[in-house]
């Protein structure tokens, strides 16, 4: 069975920032105590007409300059992860791979996922890849929080940026990804949804008239109810790890560093001492990024390998959880 | 479970806005100065972390001083 590798990652952010000096004036709190409460310096926001799939194809771009060695015809798989589609259909996976230019002979499929959609995708493409369906994939990871954010809500603003990733995965080289543990909980749906953004509930005549003010929420409003969204990281995180641990025949002295999803600081400080783990060895990209939904890992990763920060052989715990519940964890070595 | 005076230190601990000494076990702790939805997530972080309880809104609703807070964590250890 061929063996699935994290080859090349490349990350991409819209140009409008969004720091603690606009939210302090904005919400008249201090610079330092938004960064205290969240973790975070700085988001970056899409502007009007910029989608999570325009973030996708500018990252896909970027991609193919920065490293020209990778043949793009050889692409044969495009998953697309996002919160955040053009469409119900088409795909928007096909839209991207249109722009992008790949080989007709490339399958392209979205993946709608929010905070796990990372480990939830790479799932699907280590599965492609060891069982040969796939030889190259790209992996694009694209969201756009900050448009279903009430302009008014501090909490999820002080949270949430816009941001994209793109991963190439295939059989020859890079980061080797091992045994995943994964686990839904839709009872937690309710905790954090973008409401209005679907079938169900679609936005009406009330929804605009209340929202009138802020440009009508046409896409949905995020609404999250952030005790929960704790507790619930707290509850599965420690039985994902050691899941994950057994599956991969490793003991916790056995992780050299640890990518968990950004969600915000508070959740990545109590996930590191509930697990009573080094905090040294926890990479993050939260402060510079913030909480970029199914961007983070890949961002925290392609960050950490830019700062050298990751050893040669190290072997690192990456996990992806959140929106659904759905969260979703593995090894990947280099 | 520790002593009140040891889940009070604790609590400055957490709370980066909170001097050491200022708090008491009479104290109420929505009182503090800046109390905010974060202070709330802290409190219930370091009580799963610390104890492995998990503390509902509910149980925060229901307590007001640290005491009774504290009494709250105690009584779900048991």
């Amino acid at each position: 069975m061929k063996k699935a590798y994290i080859q090349l990652v490349e990350t991409f952010v819209p140009q409008n920032v969004l720091n603690n000096h606009d939210l302090s004036i904005e919400f008249n709190i201090p610079e330092e105590e938004v960064f205290n409460q969240t973790g975070i310096n700085t988001r970056y926001h899409t502007s009007d007409k910029e989608l999570a799939s325009d973030l996708a194809v500018s990252v896909g771009e970027k991609f193919f300059k920065e490293n020209p060695l990778v043949n793009k015809n050889e692409i044969n798989f495009l998953l697309f992860c996002t919160s955040a589609l053009d469409y119900v259909g088409p795909a928007t996976a096909c839209l991207i791979h249109e722009q992008l230019g790949l080989n007709k002979s490339c399958l392209a499929i979205d993946v709608p996922m929010g905070c796990a959609g990372f480990t939830n995708g790479l799932i699907l493409a280590k599965a492609l890849i060891e069982n040969e369906t796939a030889k190259k994939i790209l992996f694009i990871t694209s969201d756009m929080p900050s448009k279903v954010v009430h302009p008014k809500d501090y909490h999820l603003r002080s949270l949430f940026s816009d941001a994209a990733a793109a991963t190439l995965i295939s059989n020859e080289k890079g980061f080797e990804i091992g045994q995943f543990a994964f686990g839904t909980d839709g009872s937690g749906a309710p905790n954090l949804i973008i409401k209005g953004s679907g079938a169900r509930n679609p936005i009406d005549e009330d929804w605009l008239v209340k929202y009138k003010e802020v440009g009508g929420l046409k896409i949905g409003r995020m609404e999250m109810n952030g005790l929960e969204i704790l507790k619930f990281s707290l509850r599965e995180i420690p039985h994902l790890f050691s899941d994950v641990l057994e599956k991969n025949k490793l003991t916790k002295s056995d992780i050299d560093y640890f990518i968990f999803h950004q969600a915000s600081g508070i959740i990545i400080k109590y996930i590191t001492k509930k697990l009573d783990i080094d905090s040294n060895k926890v990479l993050s990209s939260l402060a510079d990024y913030g909480n970029t939904v199914s961007a983070s890992i890949p961002i925290a990763l392609s960050v950490a390998e830019k700062q050298n920060l990751i050893q040669p052989n190290s072997t690192i715990f990456i996990a992806g959880f959140g929106i659904g519940y759905s969260w979703s964890a593995t090894i990947i070595k280099n | 479970m520790i002593s009140i005076e040891e889940f009070i230190t604790k609590l400055e601990e957490e709370f980066d806005d909170v001097q050491s000494g200022s708090l008491q076990a009479n104290t109420n702790y929505r009182e503090i100065e800046n109390w905010g939805s974060m202070h709330a997530l802290i409190i219930i972080a370091l009580v799963d972390t610390e104890w492995d309880v998990s503390l509902s809104g509910n149980d925060l609703k229901s307590t007001n001083t640290i005491q009774e807070l504290y009494d709250k964590v105690a009584s779900k250890i048991q």
